[in-house]
C-alpha cells in the first residue's frame, strides 16, 4: 500500500513537473511562426520587434524583464542596485558580475572583455547601431577582472539599467566580431546571421526573410535545457496565417502577435489544438492632437508648424470634447477583446508610474456638445455641422493601414458626426506613415492632418524617455528635416521643467509621482494626446507546447530555454 | 532574322541603362524610409546615425554609381570565383541589402529553388491544360464544353489569390487535412517519400497560381482560333482533303499562336518575379514575397536589384516572342 | 464575303450540306443595311450577349438606382446589430461594425464598376493605340517597344507611391476630392495595365500587315489612317475584348490594393475589391461576406466576357448570319 502511494505519488511529480526531469533535447522538435519574418540576427544592426526577438534564442543580456517587468539576472550573477553596492549613491556607476563557469556555444568563456566589447561595438561613431539610446551617457567601461565590469556615466544616471539589460542589447562574443567595428559591422554577414551566444539555441542555417534552423545549444548552463532538441523558426504571411497554423491545423507550436479582431481569434480557437494568451505592457494605441495649423492653404515651412496654432484644436474644450465622445470600452470589444483595455493615460504601466485617471472612459456625448456650444462652435447653418466665423468643425483624421485601425475611424467618425464634427478619413501605407522621409507629405512626424492615431510604447519599465518625448524643442519642424517625436508639437514650459526635474531624481517614489504629473498634463488637462486603448499582446501556442510565459516587458521568447512537449 | 536579334541584343544594352536610371529615379522619389519598421522608440538621432551608416547621405548620382558597380563589375567576377574558386573579388563591397546587411544576389540565388518549384510548375501546368481547353472551347464554340471552360476560366481570373488562396487553405488545410498551408522552404528532395512531400506542399499554391494562369491564357487562345478557324485557308485546307486534325492542330494552331506566345513571352519573366499574394498567402517565401517585404522596409539596393533582374528578363523574353513571331509567320520581316 | 462554313457544322461534314447552306444565305431577304446596323442586328441574336447585356444593365440599375430605395446608409454603424446573418432588416446581413451590407454592395459597386470600366477603357485604348502604331509603323516599333518593356518593369507600387505624391494635392486642387481621387485611381491603374494589350495588338498587326487584302487595299491606296480603321483596329477585335474582359477585373482588384497603399478613397468608402479583402478573416464565421462580393465581381466580368464575346461574333463578317 505505502509503496504504491509513494509510486503514484511519483508519478504524479512527474505529471506536474516534466521540465525538471527531462534532460536535453528530449522533447525534439518545436516549430514556432512569426509573420514577419526576421532579416538579420542581431538588435544592433536592425532594431525590428522580429529580429529582436528571434535573436533572443541565441543571444542574452546580463539581465531580463520578466512577465512582472521586474527585473532578473541572467549572464549576471544579481541586478545590481544601491542596496547591493552594485550601484554608487551618485548613480554614475553600475558594476555587474557575471555568472561563473558561463561558456559560449562553441565553448569559449564569457569574459567580462565580452561586455565591454558589446559596449564598444554599439559605441562605434561609424556604425549607425540602432541600440545607441540605449548606450546613451556611458563616458567607459572597465574590466577589472574576467567577471567583472563596471560602467561609468558622464551624468547621474537615474536608470541605469538600459545597457546589457533586456533583449535590445544583449552581449556579443568579442572574438567573433572584433573585426566587425563601426562601418564594417554590415560586412559580417556569417556574424550578423550566426552569432554565438550563450542562449538555449544555436543557429544552423539563417535564411533572412525566411527561416532560421536552430538546434540546442551544447553549452547551456543549465545541463537539463532546453527540452527541445531543434527549432524551426519560420517567417512570412500574415497574423490569420499564423494564428490559423496554431490554432487550427495544429502544424506549428507558437505564433506570435496575432492582431486580429477578437471574434476572428475565438472562432480559430475552437478548432482547439491551440490556446491563445495575452499579456499587457505599455502599448497605448492613441490619437494626437495636432496644435499647429495643418491646412493646404498655407505656404510649405509655415504649414504645421508652431508658427500658425492649429484653428479649433489649440481651444482645449474641443480636445476635450473629441475625447469625450469616444465610448473606448467599445473600441477595446470590437477592436481587440481579451488583448486590450480602455484607458486614460499614456503610461499605462507599470504600477508605479501609472496615474489613476479613468474619466475619459464614460462615452458623454451630451456633455461634448455642452463644451462644444461654450467654445462657441455651433451649427449656425443647420447642415448637422459645427462651424464658427464662417469656418465648419471639419477634421481629418489620418492613420496607418491596418484593419483594426481602419474599424476605429470608422467608428470615432460616427461619434464625432454625431457631436456634429465632420471628419474625413486617410489611411496611409505604414511603410510611409511611420517612414521618416522629409519629402513625404503623409508622414506622421509632419502630421499633415487635424488628428492622427497610431501606437507606442517604451522599453523596459522606466517612462522618463518616453515622457521626455513631449517637450518644446522636440517637436518636428522644417529645419530639423522634420524629424522630432513631439509629434502634436505640445509646448509647455512648466511640462519641460518637470522633465528636467525628473532626469535628475533617483528615487523611485519621486520619480513615479512626476511621472504622473507630467502623464496627467499631456492627458486629462490638455487632451493633447487621447488614449484610447492600452493594446495587449496576443499571441498563441498548441496545446502540447509547455512553459509558456508570454512577456511583454522583454522578448516574448525570453524563457524559450523552458518550453517543453506536454505529453 | 539573325541581324535583327544581333541588332535587337545590342540595342538592349542601353535599353537596360535607361530602364535601371528610371528605377532608381522612381525609388528615390518615391516617399518612404527605410527607418519606417524601426520601433518609435528608438530615438530620431539614432535614426539619423543608422541612415548615414547606410550611405543614404550620398547624393543620388553617388549611390546610383556605386550600385551599378557593384551590380556589373562586382557581382558578375563573385560569381566567377563562387564558380572557379578565384579571388578576383576579394575585398569588394558587394551590393548589400539594407534589411539583412547580407549580399543581395545570395538571398536571391537562396530564393530561386522554391519560386521556380512552385511559380514555374504553376506556369508549366497552366499552359499545358490552358492550351487545349482554349484549342477546343474554339472549335466547339458555345458547346457546353465551351460554356463551362468560359465560365469556371472567367470566375477563376476574377477570384483573387488573396481569397481563393484563403479558401482552399480552410478546405484543404483546415477542414480536409489533407496539405499542409505552410511551405517549408528547407525540405530537400532526396528521395521518392521526400519528393512526395515536396509535391503535397506544393498543391496548393500550385493550384491557385495556375487557375489564374490558365484563365488568361485559355481565353487568348479560343479567341485567336475563332479568328482563324473561318479564314479561307482553312476552308482550302479542307478542301485539299487534309484531315480535321491536321487542319486544327497543324494550319489553323499555328496561326492562332502569335497572341499566345505573347502572353507566354510576357509571363514568364513574371515566374522569376514569383506570385506576391500567393507567395504571401502560402509563406512560399520565394522572389515574390522578396521583393515586397523589400519594398515595404523601403530596401532600396534589394528593390533595385530585383526589378533590374525583372527587366533583363523582360527585355530578353520579348526579343524571343519577336523572333518566334518570324518563325510562326514567315511573312512577318523586321528588316 | 459571307462564309456560313461554321466549325460546328463542317466536322466530317459532307460537301451537300454545305451547298445547301451557301445558297440559302446568298439569297438576301432583307434589304441592304449600313455596317453598323448589321453588326447591330448580329449582336441582337447573339443569346450569351443579350443575356450578359441583360445582366450587366441590371447589375448597374442596382446598384446606382438601389441606394435611392434603401434607406440604410453604406457608412451607418449600428453597433448593436453587429455580425449578423441576413434577416429581413439586412438582407445581406452586416458587418463587424454592424454596418448593412446590402447598402454596402451597392455603394461598393458604384465605385467598382466606374472605376474598373473606366480604367479598363484608358488602358485599352492605350494599349490598342501604342500596339497597332508599333506593329503599323516599323519606324515606331523600337521606341514604342522599348517603352512598353520599361513600363512592363517598373515595380508597380513605388510607381503608385510616387503618383499619389505628386498628383493627389494638384488634382484635389482642380477636381474637388472625390473627383480628384477618382481620376487620379482609374490613370494609375489604366497607366499601369496597358502593356500586354499593347504587345499583343502589335504581334496580331504585324502579321495582319502581310495579309492580302491589306496588301490588295494598299495598292488601290489607302491611306494610313483608313487603313488601320476599316482594315487593322476590326481585325484585331478579338485579344482586345479578351484584354478587356480580363482588365476589368484586374482593375477591381487592383483599387482595393491601392487603397492599402493609402492610394484609394478614404477607407470608409466601401468597394468590392475591399469589401471581399476585409471579409477573408471572417469566411468561416459568416461566409456570406466573402461570397456576396466574390460574386458580384465574378458575375460583372462575365458578363462582360458575354458581351465582349457577342461583339467579336458580330464584327466578324465571316460568321454573320448563323
Amino acid at each position: 500500500m505505502k509503496l504504491r502511494t509513494l509510486l503514484l505519488g511519483a508519478a504524479a511529480a512527474s505529471v506536474m513537473a516534466p521540465a525538471a526531469m527531462a534532460e536535453r533535447g528530449a522533447d525534439g522538435h518545436v516549430n514556432v511562426i512569426y509573420w514577419q519574418a526576421p532579416s538579420i540576427m542581431t538588435p544592433y544592426l536592425s532594431s525590428g520587434t522580429k529580429d529582436i526577438e528571434a535573436a533572443s534564442l541565441v543571444i542574452e543580456p546580463l539581465g531580463r524583464f520578466d512577465q512582472d517587468g521586474n527585473m532578473v539576472p541572467y549572464l549576471a550573477v544579481e541586478i545590481p542596485t544601491i542596496e547591493n553596492g552594485g550601484v554608487t549613491e551618485d548613480l554614475k556607476q553600475i558594476t555587474w558580475k557575471l555568472k561563473e563557469g558561463l561558456l559560449w556555444s562553441d565553448g569559449t568563456p564569457v569574459t567580462s572583455a565580452d561586455v565591454a566589447f558589446t559596449a564598444e561595438y554599439c559605441m562605434h561613431p561609424e556604425g549607425g547601431c540602432a541600440q545607441l539610446a540605449k548606450f546613451e551617457g556611458i563616458s567607459s567601461v572597465e574590466t577589472p577582472d574576467d567577471l567583472t565590469v563596471v560602467v561609468n556615466f558622464t551624468e547621474p544616471k537615474p536608470n541605469p539599467y538600459q545597457a546589457f539589460m533586456g533583449g535590445q542589447s544583449p552581449i556579443l562574443q568579442k572574438a567573433q566580431f572584433e573585426n566587425c567595428l563601426g562601418p564594417k559591422a554590415p560586412e559580417c554577414t556569417e556574424a550578423n546571421f550566426n552569432p554565438i551566444g550563450t542562449g538555449p539555441f544555436v543557429v544552423d542555417d539563417f535564411r533572412p526573410n525566411d527561416v532560421i534552423s536552430l538546434s540546442a545549444n551544447p553549452n547551456y548552463r543549465d545541463p537539463a535545457k532546453p527540452a527541445f532538441a531543434t527549432m524551426t523558426f519560420k517567417g512570412g504571411g500574415d497574423a490569420a496565417a499564423a494564428g490559423r497554423a496554431v490554432l487550427e491545423t495544429g502544424e506549428y507550436d507558437y505564433a506570435w502577435n496575432l492582431q486580429l479582431a477578437p471574434e476572428v481569434i475565438a472562432e480559430m480557437a475552437k478548432g482547439g489544438k491551440g490556446t491563445p494568451v495575452s499579456a499587457f505592457g505599455t502599448l497605448v494605441e492613441r490619437i494626437e492632437m495636432n496644435m499647429t495649423d495643418p491646412s493646404p492653404s498655407l505656404p510649405e515651412g509655415e504649414r504645421a508648424t508652431a508658427k500658425h496654432p492649429h484653428w479649433a484644436l489649440s481651444d482645449v474644450r474641443v480636445r476635450k470634447a473629441l475625447s469625450m465622445a469616444i465610448d473606448r470600452e467599445l473600441l477595446v470589444e470590437i477592436g481587440y477583446g481579451q488583448a486590450g483595455r480602455p484607458t486614460c493615460n499614456l503610461v499605462p504601466a507599470p504600477e508605479v508610474y501609472a496615474s489613476d485617471n479613468t474619466d475619459c472612459i464614460a462615452q458623454d456625448i451630451e456633455g461634448a456638445k455642452a463644451l462644444l456650444d461654450e467654445a462657441g462652435w455651433t451649427d449656425s447653418d443647420g447642415d448637422g455641422v459645427r462651424d464658427k466665423d464662417g469656418k465648419k468643425l471639419a477634421l481629418l483624421y489620418q492613420t496607418s493601414t491596418n484593419a483594426v485601425r481602419q474599424d476605429f475611424q470608422a467608428l470615432i467618425k460616427q461619434w464625432w458626426s454625431e457631436i456634429g464634427v465632420e471628419t474625413e478619413l486617410r489611411n496611409i501605407s505604414g511603410s510611409v506613415f511611420f517612414g521618416g522621409d522629409p519629402g513625404s507629405p503623409d508622414t506622421f512626424q509632419k502630421f499633415y492632418a487635424d488628428v492622427e492615431m497610431y501606437a507606442n510604447n517604451f522599453d523596459g519599465t522606466d517612462p522618463e524617455a518616453y515622457l521626455a518625448q513631449h517637450t518644446c524643442e522636440k517637436a518636428p519642424k522644417p529645419e530639423s528635416q522634420w524629424q522630432g517625436e513631439n509629434i502634436n508639437r505640445f509646448c509647455d514650459e512648466e511640462y519641460d521643467a518637470l522633465v528636467a526635474e525628473l532626469g535628475k531624481t533617483g528615487e523611485i517614489e519621486k520619480r513615479a509621482e512626476i511621472a504622473k504629473k507630467l502623464n496627467d498634463m499631456l492627458t486629462k488637462d490638455s487632451y493633447v494626446v487621447v488614449p484610447l486603448v492600452d493594446r495587449g499582446r496576443v499571441s498563441a501556442h498548441s496545446n502540447t507546447l509547455g512553459g509558456v510565459v508570454l512577456n511583454t516587458w522583454d522578448s516574448e521568447l525570453w524563457n524559450a530555454a523552458d518550453w517543453h512537449r506536454v505529453k | 532574322m539573325l541581324t535583327f536579334t544581333i541588332r535587337r541584343l545590342v540595342l538592349a544594352v542601353p535599353t537596360l541603362l535607361f530602364i535601371s536610371l528610371v528605377i532608381f529615379g522612381l525609388l528615390m522619389l518615391a516617399p518612404g524610409d527605410p527607418m519606417a519598421q524601426v520601433p518609435l522608440t528608438v530615438p530620431p538621432e539614432v535614426k539619423q546615425k543608422m541612415r548615414e551608416a547606410l550611405g543614404l547621405g550620398d547624393a543620388w548620382y553617388v549611390q546610383y554609381w556605386k550600385w551599378l558597380r557593384q551590380f556589373f563589375w562586382v557581382e558578375p567576377r563573385v560569381l566567377i570565383d563562387a564558380i572557379f574558386g578565384t579571388e578576383f573579388a576579394a575585398g569588394e563591397l558587394r551590393a548589400l541589402s539594407w534589411q539583412t546587411r547580407s549580399p543581395i544576389m545570395d538571398i536571391v540565388v537562396q530564393r530561386i529553388p522554391q519560386t521556380l518549384w512552385v511559380v514555374g510548375t504553376a506556369y508549366v501546368v497552366a499552359v499545358l491544360i490552358a492550351l487545349p481547353i482554349g484549342i477546343y472551347s474554339a472549335y466547339r464554340q458555345y458547346s457546353l464544353f465551351d460554356n463551362v471552360g468560359t465560365f469556371v476560366s472567367m470566375i477563376g481570373f476574377s477570384v483573387p489569390p488573396f481569397f481563393s488562396g484563403v479558401l482552399v487553405i480552410v478546405i484543404f488545410s483546415v477542414q480536409l487535412g489533407w496539405f499542409p498551408s505552410i511551405y517549408d522552404t528547407t525540405h530537400k528532395v532526396t528521395d521518392w517519400d521526400s519528393f512526395m512531400i515536396q509535391l503535397r506542399q506544393m498543391v496548393l499554391p500550385v493550384m491557385v497560381l495556375a487557375l489564374q494562369i490558365t484563365a488568361q491564357i485559355a481565353r487568348f487562345m479560343r479567341a485567336s482560333m475563332l479568328d482563324n478557324l473561318n479564314q479561307d485557308y482553312v476552308r482550302t485546307a479542307r478542301a485539299k482533303g487534309l484531315g480535321e486534325r491536321v487542319v486544327v492542330l497543324s494550319h489553323v494552331l499555328r496561326n492562332s499562336m502569335i497572341p499566345v506566345v505573347t502572353v507566354i513571352a510576357l509571363g514568364i519573366p513574371s515566374i522569376f518575379g514569383g506570385a506576391i499574394i500567393t507567395e504571401q498567402v502560402f509563406k512560399v517565401n520565394g522572389i515574390g514575397q522578396l521583393l515586397i517585404t523589400a519594398i515595404q522596409a523601403n530596401d532600396l539596393p534589394m528593390v533595385q536589384t530585383l526589378t533590374f533582374i525583372f527587366a533583363v528578363l523582360i527585355v530578353m523574353f520579348n526579343l524571343i516572342a519577336d523572333v518566334l513571331y518570324g518563325i510562326l509567320d514567315p511573312r512577318i520581316r523586321y528588316d | 464575303m459571307t462564309d456560313p462554313n461554321t466549325p460546328q457544322q463542317i466536322e466530317p461534314g459532307p460537301g451537300e450540306v454545305q451547298a445547301a447552306d451557301v445558297m440559302k444565305v446568298q439569297v438576301p431577304n432583307t434589304p441592304p443595311r449600313s455596317q453598323w446596323a448589321e453588326v447591330w442586328s448580329q449582336f441582337r441574336h447573339h443569346k450569351g450577349a443579350m443575356a450578359g447585356g441583360i445582366i450587366f444593365l441590371l447589375i448597374v440599375l442596382v446598384v446606382f438606382a438601389g441606394p435611392l430605395f434603401w434607406p440604410i446608409e453604406a457608412t451607418f454603424i449600428d453597433i448593436r446589430a453587429r455580425n449578423q446573418g441576413p434577416s429581413l432588416a439586412h438582407p445581406f446581413g452586416t458587418d463587424q461594425l454592424g454596418r448593412d451590407m446590402l447598402a454596402r454592395m451597392m455603394a461598393g459597386g458604384q465605385v467598382s464598376l466606374s472605376v474598373g470600366i473606366t480604367a479598363m477603357l484608358l488602358a485599352l485604348f492605350l494599349g490598342s493605340l501604342v500596339g497597332v502604331m508599333a506593329g503599323y509603323f516599323k519606324w515606331l516599333d523600337n521606341l514604342l517597344m522599348r517603352t512598353t518593356d520599361l513600363f512592363l518593369a517598373l515595380p508597380l507600387l513605388p510607381l503608385l507611391l510616387v503618383m499619389v505624391l505628386l498628383f493627389r494635392e494638384p488634382l484635389n486642387a482642380a477636381f474637388g476630392p472625390e473627383t480628384g481621387i477618382f481620376i487620379l485611381i482609374v490613370v494609375a491603374i489604366g497607366v499601369t495595365s496597358w502593356m500586354p494589350t499593347a504587345r499583343i495588338v502589335r504581334g496580331d498587326v504585324l502579321a495582319l500587315k502581310e495579309r492580302e487584302f491589306v496588301l490588295a487595299a494598299r495598292s488601290i491606296g489607302t491611306t494610313d489612317s483608313k487603313m488601320i480603321l476599316r482594315h487593322i483596329l476590326p481585325n484585331v477585335i478579338s485579344p482586345i475584348v479578351v484584354s478587356a474582359t480580363l482588365g476589368i477585373a484586374n482593375a477591381i482588384i487592383t483599387e482595393s490594393a491601392l487603397s492599402f497603399l493609402g492610394l484609394g478613397f478614404p477607407p470608409d468608402f466601401p468597394t468590392w475589391g475591399r469589401l471581399l479583402f476585409d471579409a477573408v478573416d471572417y469566411m468561416q464565421q459568416n461566409p456570406e461576406r466573402v461570397i456576396l462580393p466574390g460574386v458580384a465581381i465574378s458575375l460583372t466580368v462575365l458578363t462582360v466576357n458575354y458581351l465582349g464575346d457577342g461583339l467579336r461574333d458580330a464584327l466578324d463578317p465571316r460568321i454573320r448570319g448563323r
